[in-house]
């Protein structure tokens, strides 16, 4: 909300400057967002008025003007817009004025003949964005008097954010009500005169819904002239509340819901038929509201009717059919409490939101609307004219909100604050000074909160006030002590973010992506992967949940290598979010990518592509770091190349990822001009940790012995080191591949691997003859099972 | 006989000084002190002399040896200084050139601001709890005394999925999830992803958040302040200043934004403070009587904190990165300035 500072201090003006009275309502809980000049940077302009005027002799559109600027002799000044007349009051801008944007006045000719100044517009004061014209000052203003004086330019205008529980300051008055309170100082309350009734014509007010408007308050006035132009003050007041004058009636009602903070509406009473009801709306009916949109309700939504049709959507906007215009001459005036509850949410179901139902859904004072009723009504006579009738009043006092008695105890402030050195007179003076019936206990106060605090119902809301108003910087700040529990040390499972520091370690850098993701992308890298969709997304390209963080990170890679990056190694650590037989699993994955060279180009290499063996190595380092023997399964996944992906399974079969070359046809797909290696493990089951178990040195040597053996293409590494493996040579102590070879000697559709093995016994050296003996049995069982053959 | 011996030395001399590296060094010590050497050639045919003159012929030949080893030795040693000298030439490299292999890549500066963040409370033994992100309306809202109809809600631009499913609009379900499943005393951090359907220059539509909690039997606002107090001037390393204003939180009461003193400024007022020389950092507050009552634990007998606190702000502050965007984009020329 935004008000104008000046309005505020004919409140409540305590003596001190716009900084500290904007430091001092931020520091209560009301920030201010922004204080803006209400005018412009302008100097020397006066009230003025044209005593005389000619055409000018050489200008069709220019009048030579006589303008009374309060010194003895008028000024002769020369001015093309048509408004000018006699007896017009207009700022005048005198010789040495400077207009915003620095323009400054001087004298001059204008087609020959002298101007001593210039009358201005509001465009040219920095008032408004556009003008038609002189701005027309009212006939009573004084001439003469500087014009800043005269509209109280030298005005701030303070834009507070409130937060939804302080309704109680959406208003001129209730801002004032806070700064009186900060500066213990009094306000004056805004006067309302009652006007005597011009006619005893009313409407009948029916409540079918007393729940949701526990009061109603409406009157006829009659013979209004809506064509009235609208005071300048209160023009300027409201424009500085960021609202523009439409014409009297629509003027009055928003200027006493900024001062008041009570939304009124007036219905032209001509375009009515029968009585006012306010009820539950019925399913599909329809009501065309002032801003042009057309809503169909149900039974949820609270309106104004008459006895034909829905007029108003209670408490947030009016309908178009019984709107005022400038024609209307008898209009039916609105003031209700309506309860919060029955508004809340209501403007947000059909995407509206306005001055009055913001104020409604937080909660309006409800023993303010005959105070307002009144005001409106003075208002609009006042500038109209206008004949008034009764105040038709339906209040069901049983739907009222009850003014909640809440037990504040003296020992629940410190527990909560912590020690705060104030007395019990000055808590029950805070109290008092907020409005609240304070009565004193033995162990503390009983508390009734005014009608316009919506937002105290219980202790600790007592406490915040306690606190709110005595200062929270002034209130202590202790060391905390706490309770330690000696936290375990768990060794079973590795910290996560060591396979970070891993991966950062060998060249990955950490990339996060949204998870959300296009839903054409993640179709494309995993088909058969059931998506979760949001309902709501901000554009397409944000409207599933990834069931992959491949997805992000593709997308990451060719933003780098449409960006002249040819390198390009990332990693992320992230939930994916899968739906698997109507459950969703939200599952913390660890991926990664690489593409472009294996190092980064570099003297004294020569330069090769990264290649599956890279990227393996560098998943083999995370399990390395938990010691878990894992297996890489030649598998098929759609997103990877046939002949160049593994599955990664642990030692007990739980699948734990993937890892591969991107399917050539997806790379072409996505826009890569290079292959793209990926990986992706599940998290939960990477980190599970060995604690390793001591096993005793052996003191006699290890030997080594090599072997070359001959086996078909289709036989895999893993497939010769498990068979040896499953020997179960208690000597075993290390297998390592050294060489692959295929050509010349070994005959097509077979190659050669060469293995070293290591063996040693714990309780004495190997002798030749066992060791040969070793070998000859791991040879059986390798012909035997994978059909191996020494090479000779 | 002794010119013989004569021409020998002079002959071993000249050899000895014409070897020009430890092998040719080597063998002329072999043709001469050798099996086969010529002085010990000379040694044997004493034996054919008679004792007298095996004596003083003998003797001879010891000194001529004598001055052969000597300078054997002396020319070894210049030898091998030179050796050294000519490897220590050839072995020169140019130091400047850079090393080889693979270069250390980086983590994201959110990563590295939630760990400084989890560090510091770690070491006060704050636990660290994570939460799923796909959270139903009880844990983000209702539970934190956000019922359908508050006008909180309006706040919390929510993505969904249906009516009870949506993207966690903040990291507090974690506190309600940590809360039901454990019992005061109880002190957590909970760092993570939280969604807001809302994007332009200073929103995007998802970004990091960490809450942390404390409950025990006597916990104050004077306490959440000592804890916040003490972490800013942790995070940031430096004395700043740091207030505290009322403001709302429906799970909090009372509730606190917190305020820093500009650190691009140092509170003199610029761009980034909007001229107002402070910063907001964080909201906290004292946990909500109702929040208790939906987790089942006694505000009677318990009383808590709590604070929350969006990770990239920190992180922008902390960094001097002025565009909120940039993080989620992973261009390279941005993640390798956080090396």
């Amino acid at each position: 909300m935004q008000i104008s500072e000046a309005w505020l201090r004919e409140y409540v003006n305590p003596p001190i400057n716009t900084e500290e009275l904007v430091a001092q309502l931020t520091m209560a809980g009301l920030e201010v967002d922004s204080v803006t000049p209400a005018a412009a940077e302008f100097s020397g302009v006066v009230v003025g008025e044209v005593l005389s005027m000619q055409q000018h002799p050489d200008a069709d559109r220019l009048r030579v003007c006589q303008v009374n600027v309060g010194e003895e002799q008028p000024l002769q000044i020369v001015c093309g817009a048509s408004n000018v007349c006699v007896g017009l009051k207009i700022p005048a801008a005198l010789i040495g004025a400077v207009l915003p944007g620095d323009f400054k006045i001087k004298k001059s000719k204008l087609r020959g003949v002298e101007s001593f100044g210039m009358l201005c517009s509001e465009k040219e004061l920095g008032l408004a964005a556009d003008a038609n014209g002189l701005m027309e000052l009212a006939p009573d203003a004084p001439v003469g008097v500087d014009i800043r004086e005269y509209l109280s330019l030298n005005d701030a205008i303070i834009e507070v954010d409130l937060t939804p529980n302080r309704a109680d300051c959406l208003s001129v008055e209730g801002i004032a009500r806070e700064v009186a309170v900060l500066n213990k100082m009094d306000w004056s309350i805004t006067e309302v005169q009652q006007l005597a009734a011009g006619h005893q014509d009313s409407l009948t007010v029916t409540v079918d819904a007393p729940a949701a408007c526990p009061r109603y308050l409406g009157r006829l006035i009659k013979n209004i002239n809506n064509k009235a132009e609208t005071p300048l003050w209160m023009q300027e007041r409201l424009r500085r509340s960021g609202l523009r004058s439409l014409g009297p009636l629509v003027d009055v009602t928003n200027y006493v819901l900024i001062e008041l903070g009570q939304p009124l509406h007036a219905f032209d009473a001509a375009k009515l038929t029968g009585g006012i009801t306010v009820r539950w709306a019925k399913n599909d009916e329809e009501l065309a509201l002032l801003n042009g949109q057309s809503i169909k309700l149900d039974s949820d939504a609270l309106v104004i009717a008459d006895d034909k049709q829905a007029l108003a959507l209670a408490g947030i906007m009016g309908g178009s059919d019984s709107a005022v215009s400038d024609d209307t001459r008898d209009i039916f005036l609105e003031c209700a409490f309506f309860a919060p509850q029955s508004i809340a949410g209501k403007a947000r179901r059909f995407g509206l939101h306005t001055d009055s139902s913001h104020r409604f859904e937080r909660g309006v004072d409800f023993t303010l609307q005959a105070r307002a009723i009144e005001r409106a009504t003075q208002l609009i006579v006042e500038i109209a004219g206008g004949s008034v009738g009764p105040i038709t009043e339906v209040t069901s006092a049983s739907t009222l909100p009850q003014c909640p008695v809440v037990a504040l105890r003296k020992q629940r402030i410190e527990k909560m604050l912590g020690i705060i050195t104030l007395a019990d007179e000055q808590i029950s003076d805070i109290f008092q000074r907020l409005g609240m019936n304070v009565q004193t206990q033995t162990d503390g106060w009983h508390i009734t909160p005014p009608g316009f605090r919506f937002d105290i119902a219980i202790e600790a809301d007592l406490i915040e006030e306690i606190a709110r108003i005595y200062g929270y910087n002034n209130l202590p700040s202790s060391s905390l002590l706490m309770r330690s529990e000696l936290s375990p040390a768990t060794e079973a499972v590795l910290d996560g973010e060591r396979i970070k520091d891993l991966l950062v370690d060998r060249g990955y850098r950490e990339a996060i992506t949204y998870s959300f993701v296009d839903e054409d992308i993640q179709k494309i890298i995993a088909p058969d992967d059931e998506v979760v969709r949001l309902k709501n997304p901000i554009s397409s390209e944000m409207a599933v949940m990834r069931t992959t963080l491949w997805c992000g990170l593709l997308k990451a890679a060719l933003y780098n290598t449409n960006r002249q990056q040819n390198r390009v190694r990332l990693f992320e650590t992230g939930l994916r979010f899968v739906n698997k037989d109507g459950v969703l699993h939200q599952q913390k994955m660890q991926a990664g990518l690489a593409l472009g060279s294996a190092y980064a180009e570099q003297w004294g290499e020569n330069t090769r592509k990264v290649d599956f063996f890279d990227i393996k190595a560098d998943v083999q380092a995370i399990f390395g770091l938990t010691g878990c023997d894992v297996q890489f399964l030649p598998a098929q996944q759609s997103a990877l190349h046939p002949g160049q992906s593994a599955e990664i399974l642990s030692s007990n079969g739980e699948k734990i990822g993937w890892l591969g070359m991107l399917h050539p046809t997806l790379e072409k797909q996505l826009g890569f001009d290079t292959q793209v290696f990926l990986f992706e493990l599940d998290q939960n089951l990477t980190l599970n940790k060995n604690i390793p178990v001591f096993k005793s040195l052996s003191k006699y040597p290890s030997v080594r012995r090599d072997l070359a053996l001959i086996v078909k293409e289709d036989i895999s590494a893993e497939q010769i080191i498990s068979c040896i493996k499953g020997c179960a040579e208690p000597t075993l102590q290390d297998i390592t591949i050294f060489d692959i070879y295929r050509g010349k000697g070994v005959a097509e559709g077979s190659k050669s691997v060469a293995l070293s093995l290591s063996l040693q016994d714990d309780s004495q050296t190997l002798t030749d003859s066992e060791i040969d003996a070793i070998l000859n049995r791991m040879l059986d069982t390798l012909t035997q099972t994978i059909s191996a053959k020494l090479r000779d | 006989m002794s010119a013989t011996l004569e021409e020998i030395l002079a002959q071993a001399l000249k050899e000895l000084c014409d070897a020009t590296d430890l092998i040719q060094l080597d063998q002329v010590r072999v043709n001469y002190l050798g099996k086969k050497g010529l002085f010990t050639l000379q040694m044997k045919e004493l034996g054919r002399l008679d004792p007298e003159q095996r004596r003083s012929v003998g003797q001879i030949i010891n000194q001529a040896k004598d001055q052969f080893q000597e300078q054997l030795e002396s020319k070894k040693v210049a030898l091998e200084i030179a050796a050294l000298q000519s490897r220590l030439a050839s072995e020169r490299i140019d130091v400047t050139l850079p090393g080889r292999g693979q270069s250390v890549a980086g983590l994201h500066p959110v990563t590295t601001t939630l760990r400084r963040i989890s560090k510091i409370f770690a070491s006060v033994g704050f636990q660290v709890v994570e939460g799923p992100e796909i959270e139903d309306d009880y844990h983000n809202f209702e539970a934190l005394n956000i019922p359908s109809s508050h006008p909180a809600r309006a706040m919390h631009d929510t993505f969904y999925f249906d009516a009870h499913t949506l993207l966690r609009t903040h990291t507090s379900p974690v506190q309600i999830r940590a809360m039901e499943s454990q019992k005061p005393p109880m002190k957590v951090i909970a760092p993570g992803r939280v969604y807001r359907c809302d994007s332009d220059i200073t929103h995007t539509p998802m970004f990091h958040q960490v809450e942390g909690f404390l409950v025990d039997t006597d916990v104050s606002f004077a306490d959440l302040k000592g804890v916040v107090y003490e972490f800013l001037r942790a995070f940031f390393e430096k004395d700043i200043q740091v207030r505290f204003r009322p403001s709302y939180f429906p799970f909090t009461e009372p509730s606190a934004e917190v305020d820093i003193e500009c650190v691009m400024c140092n509170g003199e007022g610029c761009r980034v403070c909007s001229q107002t020389g402070w910063l907001e950092v964080m909201g906290c507050g004292m946990i909500h009587p109702e929040v208790f009552r939906a987790v089942k634990i006694d505000s009677e007998h318990y009383s808590g904190f709590a604070f929350g606190m969006g990770v990239e702000r920190l992180a922008m502050l902390r960094y001097g990165i002025n565009d909120l965007r940039l993080f989620f984009e992973n261009d390279l020329k941005f993640l390798e300035q956080f090396n």
